[in-house]
């Protein structure tokens, strides 16, 4: 199966200025990138305006197998991974089983085989059930194929136990993703601490928690060496310790959501729960230093930490609702529309943020279009608008923070190994 | 003028409501003290309507005052406690509360321990049954409007202008959804409302909705012209919020003394339930200027005004009886 993608802006990570010229595929392996390929025996597919990227990966996901498939299962999350143009994804351990061993890790990955419509990485649990007690058999995880490990949803509380956690994790040359919140001062909260929740009356989830346990794991990474990821960094302060940390050259990374470049704590002031999550929305000086630490390179990829829940489950007054958002169908066109179509953002350094540097983390071939890669695509119509309705997402969860709101700026089609997954926006595989 | 009508509205909050809605409440609650203290209290003029007390809280005060305000005049008044509904089988709040407005409720009463609880009662809907007005009678930390309105007026009772006066709350302004409901209601009618309490319980973010918080107490009574003592949790010393209920009481509880830095006939004020000889001093719970109960007395005043303005719009009480 021969596809030439023809006359598409190709966009490489990192450079300013995008190649107009045709991309062919063949096999599932990119063959030309740029200049004008040869249509014989090819699916023709007509990229006039549009951008012709290595397709995007999100590496903080929650597709909830196994165990609770009422949230979300592979199926439909790899499915609304491919709908927002999305061709890989890195699932994260907190699921019921807990992946904390390689019989699990390997038992989603062939469900994701089998399921899946777009490919999927696995990230291994650090802590045995996500307790922060006893170490997971972290050898066997990676030898199963884990990327790298992570409580997430849980920030290991014993200073003592995530060294040594660091340590191993080091060992076996993997990286741990932190969900840096500081339990003792967050695990109350429902949302960012500031004026917004002092009126609402609701108990906040303060900053400085989640900066205490960033400056904490970031010690911690200059005393062992290994590569800490700092997840969805929400607070600016954190930024600011993570930028520091980068300069004096301890082994950091950080992502940041699309929802917090896109929403402040205003959105909140209804209780509406669709907006509650863990880090939280914070405020809009939050928002502007998380904008500005992306543009300088402290935080090196957008994600989405797709966390669905049942839509009983976010139907609930909010101090009841879980903590935690749909997001792989917005989180392209949030950035686009927050960052693209207001000047701040290139096309190149959306592909780097959503597409090489999570490759890069991860250690998986992709982020790349030139000859010899998996012909992993994402085609994007910058222009087109899209107002967005949870009920009509391919994810289970209703529920989007974006409901109602015209973002610009879209995928039209997906590719993953050579074969198209998403074509203006209906998902094929 | 025409007379704005309340008819359908919801009270949620008072920052809904502008200055002139909130006058004409507290008006309409004049007319229903005068019911209340004539010797026949009873009218028809809720006859017809339904009102659900929907609470998931303990509450002496709020739900029986809800409950004669309806039942005053002339609604069908019925209450559900958590503990005694299909709650406790693990019913939803969306459910419960649909469950409750298929049966042709006009009103639901709702307390919760959750902050906006009572946001969420107003947005829940189906296909098939709309929730009717909603009355928030308590919502975790955030509001709890009609106990606002009373303290309005109150104050005006002991005959106290609420514009230019210095209104002061004191004690555990954290987690009081009577001092976020009272900054709105008595800023809205250009009182300067100051807080004061341990650092830890009297949040400076609150100046924000147009509060001055005070770093004394002496700062705080001085020229005051109503004192609202809220009451402080025997639980919050354990959350590290103070020390003990001595040290509190020592530091921060109302006394005779300090009281006589406000001014002069300064209006002593308590949502309830007291704990005499911590917040407050026995003496002063009982003094000429304490109106706590005559609170209590104006809540059912003001519950009644609430229930009538929203559900019939408020017309002529003439002739009532």
């Amino acid at each position: 199966m021969r596809i030439v993608i023809k006359n598409g802006q190709i966009v490489i990570p990192g450079e300013k200025e995008t190649v107009r010229g045709d991309l062919a595929v063949e096999n599932g392996l990119v063959i030309s990138a740029g200049g004008t390929a040869d249509t014989e025996n090819s699916e023709v597919i007509d990229a006039e305006g549009k951008w012709v990227l290595p397709g995007l990966i999100d590496m903080h996901v929650h597709l909830r197998e196994p165990g609770q498939e009422a949230k979300e299962d592979i199926r439909t999350g790899t499915m609304a991974a491919a709908a927002g143009g999305i061709t890989r994804v890195a699932t994260m351990a907190n699921t019921s089983p807990v992946i904390d061993c390689a019989a699990v890790l390997r038992d989603v990955l062939q469900r994701a085989e089998s399921e899946g419509a777009v490919k999927v990485s696995v990230i291994g649990a650090v802590s045995k059930n996500l307790e922060g007690k006893r170490l997971s058999e972290m050898g066997d995880l990676a030898e199963a194929g884990a990327v790298a490990y992570s409580d997430d949803g849980h920030y290991i509380e014993n200073a003592d136990f995530m060294r040594r956690a660091m340590e191993y994790a080091d060992m076996l040359g993997k990286m741990i993703i932190d969900h840096a919140e500081d339990r003792t001062m967050c695990a109350a909260g429902h949302m960012n601490e500031g004026t917004v929740s002092y009126e609402l009356g609701v108990t906040g989830r303060p900053a400085a928690g989640e900066d205490i346990a960033v400056a904490r794991d970031l010690i911690l990474s200059e005393l062992t060496g290994c590569h800490i990821h700092i997840a969805h960094v929400s607070s600016g302060k954190s930024v600011a310790l993570i930028r520091q940390a980068k300069k004096k050259g301890i082994h950091v990374t950080a992502e940041v959501t699309a929802q917090h470049l896109f929403f402040n704590d205003s959105y909140l002031k209804n209780y509406d729960t669709r907006f509650k999550m863990a880090p939280p929305i914070r405020t809009e000086e939050d928002r502007q230093a998380l904008i500005q630490g992306l543009l300088d390179g402290t935080l090196d990829a957008v994600v989405t930490d797709h966390a669905p829940h049942a839509n009983e489950e976010k139907d609930a007054p909010f101090c009841c609702a879980p903590n935690g958002m749909a997001g792989l169908e917005t989180s392209l066109p949030a950035v686009m529309t927050a960052l693209y179509h207001t000047g701040k953002i290139s096309a190149g350094q959306i592909a780097q943020v959503m597409s090489s540097a999570p490759a890069a983390l991860l250690g998986v071939r992709g982020g790349c279009l030139k000859p010899g890669y998996p012909a992993d695509i994402t085609v994007i119509d910058p222009e087109r608008t899209w107002t967005v309705r949870g009920s009509g997402l391919y994810t289970k969860s209703l529920f989007t923070p974006f409901e109602g709101i015209t973002l610009k700026g879209r995928a039209v089609m997906t590719i993953v190994d050579g074969r198209i997954v998403m074509r203006e926006g209906k998902v094929l595989a | 003028m025409k007379q704005m009508s309340l008819q359908g509205r919801s009270v949620l909050g008072l920052s809904d409501f502008s200055e002139s809605e909130i006058e004409r409440i507290l008006e309409m609650a004049g007319q229903m003290k005068s019911i209340l203290s004539s010797g026949h209290k009873k009218t028809d003029l809720l006859r017809g309507k339904s009102v659900v007390n929907l609470f998931s809280e303990a509450s002496t005060r709020t739900r029986s005052s809800f409950e004669l305000a309806g039942k005053y005049l002339g609604a069908d008044v019925i209450n559900i406690t958590k503990s005694g509904s299909s709650m406790t089988k693990g019913e939803s709040m969306r459910d419960t509360l649909l469950t409750l407005s298929a049966m042709g409720t006009d009103a639901i009463v709702i307390r919760d321990s959750s902050e906006g609880a009572a946001f969420f009662a107003k947005q829940t809907s189906s296909p098939w049954v709309k929730v009717p007005v909603v009355l928030n009678a308590g919502d975790g930390a955030h509001a709890h409007p009609s106990q606002a309105l009373l303290d309005l007026f109150t104050v005006r009772q002991a005959g106290k202008k609420i514009r230019g006066m210095k209104y002061v709350i004191l004690g555990d302004i954290l987690h009081s959804r009577v001092a976020r409901s009272d900054i709105v209601g008595f800023t809205a009618l250009g009182a300067e409302v100051h807080l004061c309490g341990p650092r830890t319980l009297v949040p400076r973010e609150l100046e924000s909705m147009g509060a001055v918080v005070d770093s004394s107490l002496e700062e705080a009574l001085q020229g005051a012209g109503a004192v609202n003592v809220l009451r402080i949790q025997l639980e919050r010393a354990a959350g590290g919020f103070f020390p003990t209920l001595r040290e509190y009481s020592r530091l921060f509880g109302l006394t005779e003394e300090r009281l006589a830095l406000a001014e002069k006939d300064a209006v002593v004020l308590h949502p309830g339930p007291m704990n005499r000889g911590i917040e407050i001093s026995y003496d002063t719970a009982y003094n000429r200027q304490s109106m706590i109960q005559e609170e209590v007395r104006n809540g059912v005043a003001v519950r009644m005004a609430l229930l009538y303005l929203t559900l019939t719009g408020g017309g002529d009480l003439e002739n009532c009886h």
